[in-house]
């Protein structure tokens, strides 16, 4: 990810290195068409659940980065590096918590079996596809 | 963004070392206040992860019902996307207005985006009262539960980020732009993008998976 590249096309207004209306109208632009894209791709349900799935995935991370970039701005100022630093410590926990609680759930529900439960509450569980 | 501040600062500095001699501290505190609450941004992204993995980890567990496919109205969750989307953008308007010290127009892209979060909190609180209205309220399964609590959790960060506007607007009308008004406008600033970013992760999870079901 280069942020060092926003800063260069500077508005005729603007001073050099200040963020100017074309970085948050490029970031707007880019965020409208991320953001229909996979509405658009879901709604003519173009392809089946396991190719669009992941497609939309990929398309929100992507917007994710271009919200990051585009209005958020992180690496300017004087505690850029911190903002980034915390960012990164921050993904490696997001990405612990949502793997681990997953994958555990899965294993759980998959290792147990109908008879483990009362009537009752077999069907629930069976619902369940994780 | 963040450099805006410590540019803000300055400008303020130097009109404070005109009056009172050197004062720099001003400068530091401020971008001091807003690592912090980057930090503080960063805890609640951990407390979105943790929602987001209940409601992956629930998302089959309808307690025997039929999933409700109008649920994931799509047209609908676009309208609130597209609020809140277009609200991140003049919220970066109304930071340009306050980097150029422009207070009127800085007041009046604050209520623009004003009344644009609270559009998306209203399609959102009227779609929570027609589920509750159908009996798929939060008590009806385990699914239920963890979509109110994820979609509901974002909606009281938007709801404290309106509240908190307000009071930021009257106290810019109020102070006037000074160094401590910028700096809190900026904590607002990465707030209200923040909760944008969380909200692709709700739309694309919630909405988008579950009409593809």
């Amino acid at each position: 990810m280069s942020f060092v590249s926003e800063r260069r096309p500077p508005e005729p207004q603007t001073q050099p290195g200040h963020i100017g209306l074309r970085t948050y109208v490029t970031g707007f632009v880019l965020a409208v068409i991320l953001t229909a894209i996979p509405f658009a791709l879901v709604m003519a349900k173009v392809a089946s659940p396991d190719i669009l799935l992941p497609a939309v995935f990929v398309i929100g991370a992507l917007q994710m980065v271009v919200h990051f970039k585009y209005f958020l701005h992180l690496t300017d100022g004087e505690n850029g590096h911190w903002n980034i630093s915390a960012l990164l410590l921050t993904g490696v926990i997001v990405t612990i918590v949502l793997s681990g609680s997953l994958w555990v759930m899965y294993e759980l529900n998959r290792n147990m079996m109908p008879w483990m439960f009362n009537p009752g509450t077999q069907q629930s569980m069976q619902t369940m596809p994780m | 963004m963040l450099q805006k501040l410590p540019r803000a600062a300055t400008a303020h500095d130097a009109m404070h070392e005109a009056v009172h001699g050197t004062e720099l501290e001003h400068h530091d505190t401020g971008a001091t206040v807003v690592l912090g609450f980057w930090v503080y941004l960063m805890s609640d992204c951990i407390l979105f992860a943790a929602v987001f993995a209940a409601y992956a980890s629930l998302s089959g567990a309808m307690a025997g019902n039929p999933g409700n496919p109008e649920m994931f109205n799509l047209p609908y969750v676009l309208a609130e996307t597209a609020c809140l989307l277009v609200s991140s953008f003049t919220y970066g308007l109304a930071m340009l207005a306050v980097g150029e010290d422009r207070q009127d127009r800085v007041m009046l892209w604050l209520g623009i985006t004003f009344l644009l979060g609270a559009s998306f909190i209203g399609l959102e609180v009227n779609e929570f009262v027609h589920l509750v209205a159908e009996g798929s309220g939060p008590d009806s399964s385990s699914f239920m539960s963890a979509f109110f609590t994820l979609v509901g959790t974002h909606g009281c960060h938007v709801t404290a980020g309106l509240i908190w506007m307000i009071l930021l607007m009257a106290q810019t009308l109020q102070r006037g732009l000074t160094a401590q008004t910028k700096t809190r406008l900026m904590c607002l600033s990465l707030f209200w993008h923040f909760l944008d970013i969380i909200w692709i992760g709700v739309f694309t999870v919630v909405y988008l998976r579950g009409a593809m079901a």
